[in-house]
């Protein structure tokens, strides 16, 4: 009786039909036939694109830096294998416009030759400050699909005196499955990746969290975290959203991150189980993020897996080797079918954010026949940040959308759950990412305009004092010319 | 290359409900009520129901033609049907046909399409329609028939029953008497009291449904049923039903309990008029009630002592129509003051304030 008047830990959240089995059973493929070009994209994180340091023509290693990190949120790119540098150019991005972005392009030379790695014998020697210096150098970012950079986190972390790490293992999205099976295959090397973490956060406490529909993963994590009183290896309810960090740092702290704020500022900060791992290769192995494990799924896959593919891998590669039927395949989405991305094409390189790549039937896509709004709330029901969709739909659809951010537009984490479970097919996350886009146009045209406006006034007073200016040393030479032509005229008549 | 598909954002997977099937199941749980009262009623009943209906469908068709759109897909998502077979239940079981033609065009075009059709109407429309025939045709609108199965050999036939329904009643004291509610409303005003109001009257009956009403007042047990039923399927959540009953329950019961002579008591409440009808079915309309849980007990709650206080005060035997019209007209105002709190803020809306540590 007394958790009645708790606060509840879950809020929200739908439970999705899962589609895990086809990809969880069976192990990692390793055997993924290295590409003859792969286009790496130069943004493959949040913040600034790196900036290239190759030229066309040159020919580089495997785990070669290709460009450096610019600015203080940025993250540098590797080469994913060696080869030669084709094209530095724009080529279509991995995102549902596949508009041109800059990308690398390598041509393989199938030797897969490494650079010269520097592994660290005891990184426990190691400064907290050189562990974040290691990690931004590896170009290891949030592989959940936040991609923001590890090691501006990890120091925000040091910086905030943070009490508890949370490793993110509850890969919440259906069909998913890379975590899963990257934490039932390299339990210790993300275990020990976890405790790398620490030691460059200054952090006493790490907890794993992971959904309970996974205990052979939650078995293999324990068992690996045995000897390591400081990590602690918890199974959380199986509900979409339960990977979203607000939610599992609630669920697991109990604290609630204020809008505004990150999460480090109430003492917490949040990392993915594929980062650990990456953290542990790039400490331990001195090896770059260069490639990552993909789940290869949907209902047109003829062989789904999870597979490791070096970053930069043309998605139609994937699908040739996973035999995806393309004439089946009804929408090809990059990450999870909740919160993922439809893609036009194939011919579009995987990234550092690309958890997943699913090629879904009509049958498994949710209908797009819209009806109309009956208002039966279950949006309401659903929505885990405590949002009212199908009033914020509303104001959308009138162009209203003040109102709409009124009511919350900016606090919508486009989790997926409204348009899951609505029954008349009301796209509403389009919705929402529509209108915030076009927020953002506009508060930009505003301040283009304003800008503008300041700029003509500007150049108003400018021309004005220029013109003050020259009329002023017009009348000092008209003064001067008076005064020399007295002067003159004095001299004439003294002489 | 393929042809680019919208939506680009997810879900692109999606819960396997659609409107037409909540429809049909919220239809399929009126069924056994429906199916009993139709019984209990005869050939009428049936007539009656049928035509409802299907006006019903036939002035949606109109409308949506009118404004320019296929009838059909609209048609098929079952909200004309359901419509009309919630107006029907309310209706007297052998009212004459024009009845039923009026009030479903009262309900769908009043009630639903002017106001720019499915989902953007401010009243239950079957519940607009029963209050505007309840105060036009009073005479109609309050004659009960008797309970007279089918199949009986008292009841009417099936030629008798066209007759009734087309050509109206002849012999009106014979075959018909006053609701319970409308019972003990007419001998409290001549000063009688409680226990010799309802010496013949018998509770279980009334529960089951062996009784003079409408189709949807007549078997608390089946909507009940029905309405446990919706709430399994999640089709309608607990929260209106319950708030809604329970307000009843307590205030007759206390009433009840300080002067069992002139309060009526809960059981009776329940089992009487269109309660269960109401709680489960109509007040559950999405909408037309509020959208958080919060809200919806605060609308049940409302619904619940505007059904006592007209019942028990007012000129209407039966306030559970006007009750709903009253509390659906307060469901903006419930939606804009009782919002979910937004995550990471307070409930005005400003961010959280970090705690110390």
């Amino acid at each position: 009786m007394l958790s009645f008047f708790t606060r509840q830990r879950i809020r929200g959240g739908v439970h999705a039909e899962e589609r895990k089995v086809e990809t969880a059973t069976q192990p990692i493929v390793y055997d993924f036939p290295l590409p003859k070009k792969l286009y790496i994209p130069l943004q493959q994180h949040v913040g600034k694109p790196a900036e290239p340091l190759i030229r066309v023509g040159d020919k580089v290693l495997k785990g070669q830096l290709l460009a450096y990190s610019q600015g203080m949120i940025s993250a540098p790119v590797h080469a994913p294998s060696s080869g030669i540098i084709l094209d530095v150019n724009d080529y279509p991005a991995p995102h549902p416009s596949a508009l041109p972005i800059r990308m690398i392009v390598l041509e393989t030379d199938g030797k897969d030759e490494w650079i010269e790695t520097c592994p660290v014998a005891d990184p426990f020697e190691l400064t907290p400050e050189d562990i974040s210096l290691r990690v931004g150098a590896a170009g290891i970012v949030g592989l959940g699909g936040a991609t923001f950079p590890t090691a501006v986190k990890l120091n925000m972390g040091r910086e905030n005196h943070i009490d508890t790490l949370i490793i993110n293992g509850a890969e919440c999205e259906p069909y998913l499955s890379c975590d899963d099976r990257q934490m039932q295959e390299r339990a210790e090397q993300i275990i020990d990746g976890v405790r790398l973490m620490l030691h460059g956060m200054e952090t006493e406490h790490a907890v794993v969290a992971i959904e309970d529909n996974k205990p052979q993963a939650f078995f293999a994590m324990r068992t690996a975290a045995k000897f390591f009183p400081q990590i602690k290896v918890i199974q959380i309810p199986t509900r979409y959203p339960m990977g979203w960090d607000r939610q599992l740092i609630r669920y697991v702290t109990g604290k609630e991150v204020p809008v505004g704020c990150r999460s480090s500022e109430i003492g917490v900060t949040i990392h993915n189980v594929g980062t650990a791992y990456a953290t542990h290769k790039a400490i331990r192995h001195g090896q770059p993020l260069v490639s990552r494990v993909i789940t290869v799924s949907g209902g047109a896959v003829g062989r789904p897996m999870n597979v490791e593919v070096p970053l930069g891998t043309l998605i139609s590669e994937l699908f040739n080797f996973c035999k995806v039927n393309i004439e089946d395949t009804a929408r090809i989405v990059m990450g999870g079918p909740m919160m993922g991305d439809s893609l036009p094409h194939a011919g579009l390189p995987t990234v550092k954010a690309t958890s997943g790549i699913l090629a879904l039937t009509q049958s498994e896509l949710k209908d797009t026949d819209e009806k109309p709004c009956i208002r039966c709330a279950s949006c309401v029901t659903v929505c885990p940040a405590g949002l009212r969709p199908l009033d914020m739909a509303n104001n959308i659809r009138v162009n209203q959308l003040d109102a709409a951010v009124d009511i919350g537009l900016k606090d919508c984490i486009s989790c997926g759950c409204c348009s899951y479970i609505c029954p008349s097919n009301i796209p509403l996350v389009q919705y929402f990412k529509y209108a915030s886009g076009e927020v953002m146009a506009r508060q930009q045209a505003a301040h283009k305009s304003e800008q503008t406006k300041r700029l003509i006034d500007d150049r108003n007073a400018r021309l004005e004092r220029i013109a003050q200016q020259q009329r002023e040393e017009e009348l000092a030479r008209l003064a001067a010319k008076a005064e020399r032509e007295r002067l003159k005229a004095e001299q004439e008549a003294a002489v | 290359m393929m042809v680019h598909l919208k939506p680009s954002s997810g879900a692109h997977v999606g819960a396997k409900s659609s409107v037409s099937q909540i429809m049909w199941q919220v239809m399929l749980a009126l069924t056994p009520a429906t199916v009993f009262g139709i019984w209990c009623f005869g050939w009428p009943a049936l007539n009656l129901f049928v035509i409802t209906v299907l006006s019903a469908v036939v002035f949606e068709a109109f409308c949506i033609r009118l404004a320019g759109r296929a009838a059909m897909p609209v048609i098929l998502d079952g909200s004309a049907v359901l419509t009309g077979w919630l107006l029907a239940m309310t209706l007297p079981p052998w009212a004459p046909w024009w009845i039923g033609v009026v009030g479903s065009g009262l309900a769908i075009v009043l009630g639903k399409q002017v106001y720019g059709g499915l989902g953007q109407n401010l009243f239950n429309p079957a519940m607009l329609a029963r209050v505007a025939l309840l105060i036009s045709f009073p005479i109609e609108m309050t004659t009960w028939a008797n309970v007279s199965p089918l199949f009986f050999s008292d009841s009417p036939g099936l030629v008798e029953s066209w007759r009734i329904t087309f050509a109206g009643l002849e012999n009106l004291d014979a075959s018909t008497g006053a609701t319970t509610l409308g019972y003990i409303k007419t001998e409290f005003s001549q000063n009688r009291l409680l226990t010799d109001i309802l010496k013949d009257y018998s509770g279980f009956l009334d529960f089951i449904g062996w009784t003079r009403g409408s189709m949807g007042e007549n078997s608390a047990l089946l909507l009940g049923l029905g309405g446990v039923w919706l709430i399994r399927k999640g089709i309608i959540q607990w929260q209106i039903p319950v708030s809604l009953l329970l307000t009843v329950v307590l205030l007759s019961g206390v009433f009840h309990l300080i002067d069992s002579e002139h309060y009526v008591g809960p059981l009776l409440h329940l089992n009487s008029g269109a309660m269960m009808c109401l709680a489960f079915f109509i007040a559950t309309d999405y909408v037309t009630s509020p959208n958080t849980k919060t809200g919806q007990l605060v609308f049940g709650s409302g619904c619940g002592l505007l059904i006592f206080v007209i019942r028990t005060w007012g000129a209407y035997p039966e306030g559970a129509g006007f009750a709903v019209l009253l509390m659906n007209s307060a469901t903006p105002l419930i939606d804009h003051y009782i919002r979910p709190r937004i995550y990471g803020r307070d409930r005005k809306g400003k961010p959280l304030e970090i705690p110390k540590s």
